[in-house]
């Protein structure tokens, strides 16, 4: 049991690296710049005029 | 319209109408507490209105009903716009509604009762944990199924922070509330010693890990942009800040049961690993405060972005002043003491209660169609409460530190140099400024009460409609 806990933690350490590698790999660059936009892909400006929303 | 093409905001207004109620309720207990470590009196000798009684009201109606709803509010809203979908089940999205109102009314009438299960943050008796249980799972089942109906194929950040603290409170929850029924009012823990202790501060850490920290962590990535306008900082480091932050904060707790019964080497651990903790914390910091890089004008004109990046100074705070206190030679010194109560406040009322008010600020307009109805009162708002959290978390500085010290402080032949009362009697002073600090933090949020009143009075909800796809990438 000690030793699969033992081997868990080091496997979790190398998972880490791993993430680190991917994340800041020259390839992943553009993904990543486009992910940071999906908050501003959708129009959520206060609407002037809910009412007409509500009846639309 | 019909409902498939808009966002479920039903759910979305009613979490976020609860915040601010249960937001004042559960301060104005803290006050009332506050005040009664001033002037005992004030308990009445009335045995539910006792502290030992008000205070897990205090802290389970600021944590779990006010920073709750606030989770629930603001998760609901983010994983709809950045998945462009609309939740999955209104149903269940209604049932998670009713179901934590339930558990929050169930936690005001048992807990002045004094019907406590007697774990710190886990008070509550068996059934209202397992009506506890079956509401996080819903939570669980709306918030992964709206995940899973996507129309944007990358899930954002956000919803990752949102993800991870839902998933985990799940597991503490369940794992720390298994108990041995032996009434409906009373149960006994199924661990024994000192493995209750590690179980439940492995649970009470990762509350503070999970519940209080990676749930608001998702609102920071989401409302911080959205305020000022522009992306986060850097989304590669938030990737690091994710993974780096989950994988430490589970190994945290031990520093709860320093120089107690529990094995020196958990100890050390925990502390170490407390310690590490401060990279991935002020990581998270560094993003979300540099995302206005270049912009930082705008902190001069809108209150609201002003209101996120203290709750971020604090945190930033908070995050470094904890790992400190986590190293068992300044434990010895401010276990027990009130400099504890500081830290939790520094983080409690300046990072949880000021991101989740500023995000209010944020949504509520959107919600109801209407601006803000005095940006002024934002302004005043903002001051009165960050004056409060600095008397607050100054006063028990210097109040705690004094209470170590007095505690420690021995004669030349060995005996304590002061007797208990007298460090009771010296902090006297800090609590009434503690009291004066809390009281202006709640007042604070009343001026928010009165001026989100103000703007959605004879509102109509709004109705917001889901974008087309060809909007997506």
């Amino acid at each position: 049991m000690s030793i699969i806990l033992s081997a868990w933690t080091v496997v979790v350490f190398v998972m880490f690296i791993g993430i680190t590698i991917w994340a800041w790999s020259g390839k992943n660059k553009k993904n990543f710049e486009d992910a940071a936009q999906i908050p501003f892909d959708d129009d959520d400006e206060i609407a002037k005029d809910s009412e007409e929303l509500n009846n639309g | 319209m019909t409902d498939s093409n808009t966002y479920n905001y039903k759910v979305v207004r009613q979490f976020a109408i609860m915040t601010i109620v249960w937001g004042v309720v559960g301060m104005a207990v803290g006050v009332f507490i506050a005040a009664q470590l001033a002037w005992p009196a004030l308990n009445f000798d009335l045995p539910w209105l006792s502290f030992g009684r008000l205070r897990p009201l205090h802290t389970n109606a600021v944590i779990f009903a006010f920073g709750g709803s606030a989770l629930f509010a603001t998760s609901y809203y983010v994983v709809q716009r950045t998945c462009h979908a609309r939740l999955c089940s209104d149903k269940l999205a209604a049932f998670t509604f009713w179901g934590w109102q339930t558990v929050i009314v169930s936690a005001a009438i048992t807990l002045p009762l004094g019907i406590t299960s007697s774990k710190e943050y886990a008070e509550l008796e068996w059934p209202i944990d397992i009506l506890i249980a079956v509401v996080w799972v819903s939570y669980a089942w709306v918030f992964f199924g709206t995940i899973l109906k996507r129309k944007i194929k990358h899930i954002y950040v956000a919803n990752w922070f949102y993800g991870s603290f839902i998933i985990t409170v799940a597991v503490l929850h369940i794992v720390n509330s298994m108990a041995l029924p032996v009434s409906l009012t009373k149960s006994y823990s199924a661990y024994a010693g000192v493995q209750d202790a590690m179980i439940q501060w492995w649970y009470g850490h990762n509350a503070v890990g999970f519940f209080l920290t990676a749930g608001f962590l998702g609102m920071m990535y989401y409302f911080v942009p959205k305020q000022a306008n522009r992306p986060v900082y850097s989304y590669r480091l938030s990737i690091i800040h994710f993974w780096a932050l989950v994988f430490t904060y589970i190994w945290a707790g031990p520093h709860h049961l320093h120089y107690t019964a529990l094995p020196d080497w958990a100890q050390s651990l925990g502390m170490t690993m407390s310690i590490v903790l401060l990279a991935p914390s002020w990581g998270g910091m560094i993003n979300g405060m540099m995302t206005l890089s270049g912009a930082w004008h705008k902190l001069r004109s809108d209150p609201i972005l002003r209101i996120m990046i203290v709750s971020l100074s604090f945190y930033g705070m908070s995050t470094f002043e904890g790992p400190m206190m986590a190293i068992k030679t300044v434990n010895a010194l401010s276990h027990y003491t009130d400099w504890t109560i500081g830290h939790v406040h520094s983080g409690a009322l300046g990072w949880v209660a000021l991101i989740s008010l500023g995000c209010l600020y944020y949504m509520i307009p959107r919600l109801y169609g209407r601006e803000i109805y005095s940006v002024k009162l934002i302004e005043v708002h903002f001051w009165v409460s960050t004056i409060g959290i600095v008397l607050y978390i100054a006063s028990m500085w210097v109040s705690g530190i004094m209470q170590g010290l007095m505690w420690r402080a021995a004669n030349d032949d060995g005996t304590l140099t002061y007797s208990f009362v007298e460090t009771v009697q010296a902090m006297h002073p800090f609590y009434i400024i503690r009291f004066l600090g809390g009281a202006m933090f709640l007042l604070g949020t009343l001026v928010m009460v009165y001026n989100i009143w103000k703007t959605i009075a004879g509102s109509k909800p709004v109705i917001a409609p889901i974008p087309l796809p060809a909007a997506a990438h």
